[in-house]
């Protein structure tokens, strides 16, 4: 067990299978000469050469189809988007092709690909380049979407991602690239469809994942300061969904509160508090609710961008509301 | 009588020639009963789009490859399929939505697949299938093979940005995938006279990106096959992509619902007089190749392989419901419902 930031442990996971299998290349704008716009994929270029580490133009909607092309017969490519709001010129490729190729052609074909980059609210980029799609994708068949909030976890799913033999969005959070954590050695794996008890707890469930993790954990402390005992499931996998884990948590603490960071109209979060609803509603003493960003595009200012972020306080008045305090 | 020209010399031998000559009246025929089918026993559903008049270029064509080469079209694909050597039975089957269809019954007209043909798929959204064929080249450049990759689009599919990113890095990693785009003039009802800036394509995607171009008469099957070779040597040699813009005309409206009242008769009858079926009956009758009773014999076999792809459509099962959540992924897929 060793230490490496969440950017290394991505490099790593990267590298190792790579080494492991010639099918696997790299793809993406810059990941090569430049070392990768967040430094991802440093050093690759060198190890791998040209033909595995590829840089492409601006032209996502392009390199996006080639990689689905190339998956189709036979490589397992994995497909940078510098940003998860860029996916947004190539989401044809992603959703007509990568996700209905296998079911249209009855089976016929497997795409195994892996689309990654970063996502989220940075600081300070303004609206388009902060964008949280996991619901766009999520809602897809045939589209597997993961979203690690560890380095330990970013290498293990992202190594699980690669051997995957579907399409595999894997949405990582720009400001959780420098976050350190422990990473057992070996051959990591994380498996898709587990989500991961934090911090176990009695009397209300915070479900989360990606970097809301870290406030939604700040939020449990100050919880057990106050008397309340939350228990914490940080997600990783976000289809499938890990609903046995959340439905066991709340037949226990009987009150869950989702922090997400997309949006609230048609969220994630809403698919998750549907799907709970319906399957324990006799268990629930309260409404789910959800701490999202606000309904609103992401503004340039600091404090409006802040402001929209689910923070301590916004978690704290949420449990306060479903333990009725 | 029709036109016996063609503009390249023969690089068939008497039994390809026939073959191919089989191939284009099996595509017609195939096309002209499945409307029928569509029409009065309503059986087929969806969008239904004819390639009748456009045969020699998937024939000509497809007729040059390699049996581990790859085929990608749009969604005008039973010509291309059935050029390929998937059988009638499995078209049919397909647009019949049953199980023993070449998708299964999960493509549809649009979404033929034959993975064991090399059948890439038809691509039903204009220009998303044109990135992929670069992908399967760039499988091969990766792997060392010398394998290609022939994509079919459509006229008004060069309006895409698609097309474009994909030639680009196509021609800039010299991947071994050619473009062949069928000019039949209308993109759906809209004339490419009143879509494109350039008439002549080729200086649209060709030229552009220092590629080979060429632009000719596809519904001459040998040419097409001709032309087509040269581009595929030249991709087999890693030398690159290629561009044909292959002038050919559809007959029917865009789809069957398609009256196609944005052309006018005189246009669409002189193209049926030089109909390509004909004019290579002619040209092979003059070869001594074939003569009228064999021409008559060919379209009874062909005519009896329909009627039993028919039979054997009409008579296979449904998928069962439970098809429903089958293949999606291929790992055990659970549902979020």
């Amino acid at each position: 067990m060793s230490a490496f930031s969440y950017r290394e442990a991505l490099n790593q996971a990267m590298t190792e299978e790579m080494d492991r299998d010639d099918r696997v290349f790299l793809m993406g704008e810059e990941v090569a000469e430049y070392d990768g716009a967040y430094k991802v994929s440093q050093g690759m270029l060198k190890r791998f050469g040209p033909r595995r580490v590829i840089d492409t133009p601006i032209s996502e909607e392009g390199f996006a189809g080639i990689g689905i092309g190339a998956a189709m017969v036979g490589l397992r490519p994995i497909i940078e988007f510098m940003t998860f709001s860029f996916s947004l010129v190539a989401i044809d490729q992603i959703v007509n092709n990568a996700a209905n190729v296998r079911y249209m052609s009855g089976g016929q074909f497997a795409v195994p690909i892996v689309f990654r980059g970063s996502s989220g609210m940075a600081g300070c980029l303004g609206a388009t380049h902060s964008h949280r799609l996991e619901a766009w994708y999520a809602q897809i068949p045939g589209l597997t979407v993961v979203m690690p909030a560890t380095p330990a976890d970013a290498k293990g799913l992202l190594k699980t991602a690669i051997r995957s033999d579907d399409p595999v969005i894997f949405i990582e959070h720009e400001v959780l690239y420098h976050e350190k954590g422990d990473i057992p050695d070996g051959d990591h794996t994380v498996p898709f469809g587990k989500a991961e008890v934090r911090r176990p707890g009695k009397d209300v469930s915070l479900i989360t994942y990606s970097r809301s993790l870290k406030p939604t954990l700040a939020a449990a402390e100050e919880l057990a300061a106050q008397g309340v005992d939350a228990e914490v499931i940080d997600l990783r996998s976000i289809r499938p969904l890990d609903l046995d884990t959340l439905i066991q948590s709340v037949v226990k603490t009987h009150r869950a509160v989702i922090v997400e960071e997309d949006w609230p109209y048609c969220g994630l979060g809403a698919g998750i508090s549907d799907r709970i609803t319906r399957e324990v509603f006799d268990e629930l003493d309260a409404p789910i609710l959800r701490v999202a960003s606000a309904d609103a595009p992401i503004p340039y200012n600091k404090q409006l961008e802040a402001s929209m972020l689910p923070s301590v306080p916004r978690i704290l008045a949420a449990v306060n509301d479903v333990v009725y305090r | 009588m029709a036109s016996v020209q063609t503009e390249a010399k023969p690089i068939v031998d008497e039994s390809k020639a026939l073959g191919w000559l089989r191939q284009m009246m099996l595509i017609r025929r195939f096309e002209e009963r499945a409307e029928m089918l569509y029409q009065k026993g309503n059986k087929i559903g969806g969008f239904f789009h004819q390639y009748s008049g456009q045969e020699p270029v998937a024939v000509g064509s497809i007729g040059v490859l390699r049996e581990d080469d790859w085929v990608i079209t749009a969604y005008r694909d039973h010509g291309h399929a059935l050029a390929l050597g998937m059988t009638a039975r499995a078209g049919m089957a397909e647009l019949l939505g049953k199980v023993t269809g070449c998708s299964r019954g999960k493509g549809g007209s649009m979404h033929f697949f034959d993975a064991e043909k090399g059948m890439m798929g038809g691509h039903a959204i204009v220009g998303s299938h044109i990135p992929l064929a670069a992908g399967f080249a760039f499988a091969s450049k990766y792997r060392g093979e010398d394998r290609v990759a022939l994509c079919y689009l459509g006229d008004g599919a060069i309006n895409q940005g698609s097309v474009h990113e994909a030639l680009n890095m196509a021609a800039l990693w010299k991947l071994p995938v050619i473009y062949i785009v069928e000019n039949n003039l209308y993109a759906m009802g809209t004339s490419l006279v009143r879509s494109s800036s350039h008439q002549d394509l080729t200086i649209r995607c060709a030229t552009p990106y220092g590629i080979p171009g060429h632009r000719i008469n596809g519904n001459d099957v040998e040419l097409m096959a001709k032309t087509t070779l040269e581009a595929v040597d030249h991709a087999r040699a890693g030398e690159g992509p290629s561009f044909i813009e292959a002038m050919t005309y559809r007959y029917k409206g865009h789809s069957i619902s398609d009256p196609g009242k944005y052309r006018m008769r005189d246009e669409l009858d002189s193209y049926i007089k030089k109909d390509p079926i004909v004019v290579y009956e002619t040209l092979l009758k003059q070869r001594g190749w074939i003569d009228d009773d064999a021409i008559e014999a060919m379209h009874e076999e062909v005519k009896a392989e329909i009627e039993e792809a028919i039979e054997f459509a009409e008579k296979s099962e449904n998928p069962p419901l439970e098809a429903v959540y089958e293949d999606i992924t291929v790992a055990p897929f659970i549902s979020q419902e």
